[in-house]
C-alpha cells in the first residue's frame, strides 16, 4: 500500500510498486490532466510536481512518491488561476491543449527556480516538453509575462 | 479541375429548409432534410424531418452553437460560432459551442484538408442572416413596431429608442419562422465594412479548460466496469498470419486477464492480438512478456531505399501514372529546346507524432455500440466499424472528444476496429490505448516520395515547357477510394491529394503534370495523410525546382517567379474562392521580398542566406496563397544549419479569427521547419523505424526561430489556413541553404550530416 498526499490530500493506493505514477494518478485517482505522451520521459506531457520539484511521471514508479507531496495540473491553483494559467490564456497559448499541462507544471518549476527567466533559461527549462502543435512562441512569451505578474511566491502555490 | 471540398460537403444530406422556432421555452435554428408543412416551431418540436439543430437561443440569452467539426488545436467551434453570431448580430460573450457525436442529422462529417471555416462560411452565415431575420420580425412584433424600422446588435433587436433583447424574445415564444432554399441563398451577407465580429481581435472559446488540466480527450474517457488493452501488433500491416500464442509468462502478471486474437471482418486488423488487463501497466507488461510467433506478410523485407527505387523507376517510365495537367504541346516544346533544367526530388516518410497516442474506448449497451474516441471522418470510419462488428451503422455512436493532436492521424479511424473488437470478443467495455511504438510503428505515415521534373528553356532562358511526375504511395487509394478524382488521361482514377500542388498557377505555355502511385508503398503499409498532405512534398520539388530554373536562366529566384505569375489564362481564377488567381500570389511574394531586405540579400555575412518559396494551399479550387523568405546560417564545418528568421506573408482572404490564424500559421511553420531539418523517418521490417523520442526528434523550443508572419487585408472568400504554412518552409529553407553554401539539397529531410556531405561532395 503506497501513500503519498496528492495536492494536498493523502491517498492510499495499492497497486504494484513499479506502476509508473502516471496510471496511478489518472486511472487509480481519477485526476486525467496528467497526459501520457511517449512513455520515455521525453515528451514532458506526464509532468508533475514530486515534493515540489518537476517530475516524469511516466517513468516515477509509484514506490518514489511514498510520503511525498504529489501536485498536478488540478491542485497548481485553487481556481485555475496561478500567474501561469492566466498568462495561458492572456497569450492564447494552447492549440490541441494535451502538453500544456505539463508545460505548465515545468514552467512553474522554472519560475520557482529563476523569478525572470531569460530566453536562455527558457530554453534550458523548457526544451524537455515537446509541443505538437508547436505553439512555442507564445509558450515563451506567456513564461515571461507570468514572471511579470506580482506577487509571484511559488511556495505558496505548492509549485 | 476536381473540387475536392465540394465533393465532399455535397455528399452529405441535402438541406431543403431552414427553420427557426420557438421549442420548449427557448428558441432552435435548423436545416430540415426536407420541406416541411408544419412550420418551424412544429417540426423542431417534434424532431420530425431529423432536423440538425445548428444553434440554440436559451430565455437567459445563451447561445449555443453546436459543433460538427473536430477540434484539435485550430479553435474551429470559436471560428464557425464566429461565423454565425456575425449575421445574428449575436452579443459573442453569450455564445457557447458543444462539439456533437456522429448522429447521421449532422451531415458528412470530415474535418480535415483546411477545409471547415472555407466550406461552411456560406451556409453558416445564412443560417445566422436568417436567425437576425427572424429576431427582428418577433422582435418588432413584441414592439409593436416594423421589422423595417428595426436593427439588431448585441443580441438585441432596436427600434429607435426603444428595444428588447433576444432572450426576451426566445421566453416570449411564438416564434415560426421558415426560410426555403432560395430564400436563404437570396439573402444578403454584411458587408465587410460592417463586420462586428469576423476579423477582430477575440480569444478562443476552447482555451481555459485547456489550461487547468479540465478539457477531455479520448484518452480520458471512462465507464464503469471497463478492462483496459493494449494491441499485440503483428511484423507487417498487411498479410501476417499468427502462428503460436503462448502467455505463459504473462500469466505471471497482476492484473493479466486474458489474450485474444483479433478476428476482423473488415480486414483492417491483420494477424493482431490483443491483451486485456485490469490497468494499462499490467496490460503493458503482458505484452512484453507474452510470446507470439507470426508469418510475416510478403513485403516484411522491403525497406525505405526500396520503395524510392520503385519510385525512381516509374518516375522515369513515361507510360506509369495517369495526367493530372496536361496543357499545349509539352513534348514538342522540349524537342525545340535550348536548354533543360532535369531534376529529382525525393522525401523520406514521416510521421504524425500527434502527441496523445491513438486509443478508444468501445462498449456494447442495449444492442447499441458506443465508441468514445478523437476522431476526424467519422463518416469514413463508421461503414468500417460496422462491417468489424457485423452490425449496421445506426447501431453506432462515435463520441467526440477534443483531439490531443490531429493532423491527418486520426482521419483514419483505424484505431478503434481493435478496440471495438476486443469489447465485443470480452462482453465488456474496453478501454484500448497503443503505447507510443504501437502507435508510430503503425502510423499511417507520409509515403516516401519521387518527383522528377524538367523545365525547357528558350535561348532567351524564358521557360516554354513543364513536365511534373510525381511517384509516392496514395493514401486516398487505400483508405477512401471513394474520393479518387477523375484524370486528363490515363489509366484510372487519380489520388488528387497527393498531386495538387504540382498544379501550380505559375504560367508556362506547354505543361504536364503525371500522378503515379507507388504500388510497392501500398502494399507495404498504410500511407497517410498528413498536415498539408501532397503539397507538402509536390511544393519541395515545384518551389526548388522553380529556383534551379532561375539560376539557369541567371535571373534573380523572386524576379524569375514574378514574371511567372501573370495571372492570365487558366491562372486567372474562375471561382469566387480563387478570384483574382496568380496575381494575388504575385502580391504576397512582392510584399515578402519587401518586408524580408530581399534585394540587400547581398550584403548577408558569410555562410548566410536567403531561400524564398511560394505555394497556393491544398488545392487550386481553394488557394491560400502564401509566400515565404527563409533565412539561413550554415555551419560550413558541421553542416549544421540554424534557421534565424522564417518570414511568410499570406492571403487567405477574410480573416475569421484573427489570433486562431496566425496560430495556425505559427504552429504550420515550425511544422514545416521540423520536418525540414529535424524530422524524417525510414520503413524498416514491416514498420516505421523511429517509434520513440529517443530517436525521433520533432523541433523543440530552443530551436524555434524568429517568425514573422502577416495577412493580406481584404474581403475575398475565407480559405484554409491549417495546412498552406506548412508548405513554402522546406524549400524556402534549402533555396536559402543554396545561397548560403552553393550546396543543393534534393532529399527531405536535410539533416546536419546530409549538408556536411553535400559540402565536402
Amino acid at each position: 500500500m503506497a501513500e503519498f498526499r496528492l495536492n494536498g490530500k493523502a491517498v492510499s493506493v495499492d497497486a504494484p510498486d513499479e506502476t509508473p505514477l502516471l496510471w496511478i494518478i489518472r486511472d487509480e485517482l481519477g485526476l486525467m490532466g496528467t497526459k501520457f505522451g511517449c512513455g520515455i520521459g521525453q515528451c514532458g506531457a506526464c509532468t508533475v510536481h514530486l515534493d515540489g520539484t518537476a517530475t516524469r511521471s511516466c517513468i516515477t514508479p509509484l514506490s518514489m512518491a511514498q510520503d511525498l507531496d504529489v501536485t498536478t495540473i488540478e491542485g497548481l491553483s485553487a481556481a485555475g488561476d496561478h500567474p501561469l494559467q492566466q498568462a495561458w490564456v492572456d497569450e492564447q497559448v494552447p492549440q490541441c491543449g494535451y502538453c500544456q499541462s505539463g508545460q505548465i507544471m515545468q514552467a512553474a518549476q522554472l519560475l520557482a527556480d529563476v523569478k525572470n527567466p531569460t530566453d536562455d533559461d527558457i530554453n534550458q527549462a523548457m526544451s524537455g516538453n515537446l509541443c505538437r502543435c508547436m505553439a512555442y512562441a507564445r509558450i515563451r512569451r506567456a513564461i515571461k509575462k507570468a514572471a511579470e505578474m506580482t506577487p509571484m511566491n511559488a511556495e505558496t502555490t505548492n509549485g | 479541375m476536381a473540387d475536392l471540398s465540394t465533393r465532399i460537403e455535397q455528399s452529405g444530406a441535402t438541406r431543403r429548409q431552414f427553420l427557426v422556432g420557438s421549442v420548449a421555452g427557448g428558441l432552435m435554428m435548423a436545416f430540415a432534410a426536407r420541406t416541411s408543412v408544419l412550420g418551424a416551431a412544429k417540426t423542431l418540436g417534434e424532431g420530425a424531418y431529423a432536423p440538425s439543430i445548428w444553434v440554440q437561443l436559451g430565455p437567459d440569452g445563451r447561445i449555443l452553437v453546436n459543433i460538427a467539426k473536430a477540434e484539435m488545436g485550430q479553435h474551429v467551434g470559436t471560428a464557425l460560432a464566429r461565423v454565425v453570431a456575425e449575421e445574428l448580430e449575436a452579443d459573442w460573450a453569450d455564445v457557447e459551442i458543444v462539439h456533437v457525436d456522429s448522429d447521421p442529422k449532422w451531415g458528412y462529417m470530415v474535418t480535415g484538408g483546411s477545409w471547415s471555416v472555407h466550406t461552411t462560411f456560406d451556409q453558416l452565415s445564412r443560417a445566422g442572416a436568417a436567425g437576425r431575420i427572424a429576431m427582428i420580425e418577433a422582435g418588432a412584433r413584441l414592439l409593436d413596431v416594423s421589422p423595417d424600422q428595426c436593427i439588431a446588435r448585441q443580441s438585441t433587436v432596436i427600434c429607435k429608442d426603444q428595444k428588447i433583447s433576444y432572450a426576451k424574445i426566445v421566453a416570449a415564444g411564438a416564434v415560426d419562422r421558415s426560410f426555403s432554399d432560395e430564400e436563404l441563398a437570396a439573402l444578403s451577407l454584411k458587408p465587410a465594412s460592417e463586420r462586428r465580429i469576423l476579423g477582430s481581435p477575440g480569444t478562443a472559446l476552447d482555451i481555459p479548460e485547456k489550461t487547468t488540466g479540465a478539457a477531455r480527450y479520448g484518452i480520458d474517457a471512462a465507464v464503469d466496469g471497463m478492462v483496459y488493452a493494449r494491441p499485440v501488433l503483428p511484423p507487417t500491416r498487411y498479410g501476417s498470419v499468427i502462428q503460436s500464442v503462448d502467455d505463459g509468462a504473462a500469466r505471471k502478471i497482476p492484473g493479466y486477464l486474458e489474450t485474444i486474437r483479433i478476428d476482423d471482418p473488415s480486414g483492417t486488423c491483420q494477424g493482431w492480438l490483443a491483451v486485456i488487463a485490469t490497468s494499462i501497466h499490467a496490460a503493458n507488461k503482458a505484452v512484453d512478456a507474452l510470446k507470439v510467433t507470426w508469418q510475416p506478410g510478403p513485403n516484411a523485407k522491403v525497406d525505405e531505399q526500396a520503395l524510392l527505387d520503385e519510385g525512381d523507376r516509374l518516375v522515369n517510365d513515361p507510360e506509369s501514372g495517369a495526367l493530372w495537367v496536361r496543357e499545349g504541346e509539352v513534348d514538342q516544346a522540349f524537342a525545340r529546346a535550348a536548354s533543360v533544367v532535369d531534376t529529382t526530388y525525393r522525401t523520406h516518410s514521416v510521421l504524425h507524432f500527434q502527441l496523445e497516442p491513438v486509443n478508444a474506448l468501445a462498449f456494447e449497451k442495449d444492442g447499441h455500440w458506443h465508441i468514445h474516441t478523437g476522431n476526424q471522418w467519422q463518416s469514413l470510419i463508421l461503414p468500417v466499424v460496422a462491417k468489424a462488428l457485423a452490425v449496421t451503422e445506426d447501431q453506432i455512436t462515435l463520441h467526440q472528444y477534443y483531439l490531443g493532436g490531429g493532423f491527418g492521424r486520426r482521419l483514419y479511424g483505424d484505431y478503434i476496429i481493435p478496440a471495438a473488437l476486443t469489447a465485443k470478443a470480452v462482453g465488456k467495455p474496453v478501454k484500448m490505448i497503443f503505447t507510443r511504438a504501437d502507435d508510430t510503428g503503425f502510423d499511417c505515415a507520409r509515403s516516401p516520395s519521387v518527383q522528377k521534373v524538367r523545365t525547357a528553356l528558350d535561348d532567351q532562358g524564358t521557360p516554354i515547357a513543364y513536365d511534373h511526375a510525381a511517384a509516392a504511395g496514395w493514401p486516398t487509394y487505400s483508405m477512401a477510394p471513394g474520393f479518387l478524382a477523375e484524370k486528363i488521361e490515363g489509366g484510372g482514377k487519380v489520388d488528387s491529394f497527393s498531386i495538387s500542388g504540382a498544379d501550380h498557377w505559375y504560367s508556362i505555355e506547354n505543361q504536364r503534370v503525371r500522378a503515379i502511385r507507388n504500388d510497392l508503398v501500398q502494399e507495404s503499409f498504410l500511407p497517410g495523410w498528413l498536415r498539408s498532405v501532397g503539397p507538402g512534398w509536390t511544393g519541395w520539388a515545384v518551389e526548388q525546382h522553380m529556383d534551379e530554373v532561375a539560376h539557369a536562366a541567371g535571373v534573380d529566384p523572386v524576379a524569375f517567379r514574378l514574371s511567372l505569375l501573370d495571372g492570365k489564362g487558366r491562372n486567372a481564377g474562375d471561382s469566387p474562392a480563387n478570384r483574382g488567381g496568380a496575381l494575388r500570389l504575385k502580391a504576397v511574394l512582392e510584399r515578402a521580398a519587401e518586408k524580408a531586405g530581399w534585394a540587400d540579400r547581398g550584403s548577408l555575412p558569410e555562410g548566410e542566406g536567403m531561400g524564398v518559396a511560394t505555394c497556393f494551399g491544398q488545392e487550386r479550387a481553394m488557394p491560400t496563397w502564401v509566400a515565404c523568405i527563409a533565412h539561413v546560417a550554415v555551419d560550413k564545418k558541421s553542416g549544421a544549419v540554424r534557421v534565424k528568421r522564417l518570414l511568410s506573408v499570406v492571403d487567405a482572404g477574410t480573416i475569421v479569427h484573427p489570433d486562431g490564424a496566425l496560430a495556425q500559421m505559427e504552429g504550420s511553420s515550425l511544422w514545416g521547419l521540423s520536418m525540414a531539418l529535424y524530422e524524417g523517418t525510414a520503413f524498416k521490417d514491416g514498420m516505421m523505424a523511429d517509434r520513440n523520442l529517443d530517436r525521433y526528434t520533432p523541433l523543440r523550443m530552443d530551436q524555434v526561430p524568429d517568425l514573422d508572419i502577416e495577412f493580406m487585408d481584404n474581403d475575398h472568400m475565407p480559405s484554409g489556413l491549417g495546412e498552406p504554412g506548412v508548405i513554402v518552409v522546406a524549400p524556402a529553407i534549402a533555396n536559402a541553404i543554396f545561397a548560403a553554401t552553393g550546396v543543393r539539397l534534393r532529399d527531405l529531410p536535410m539533416r546536419a550530416a546530409d549538408v556536411k556531405a553535400a559540402l565536402s561532395g
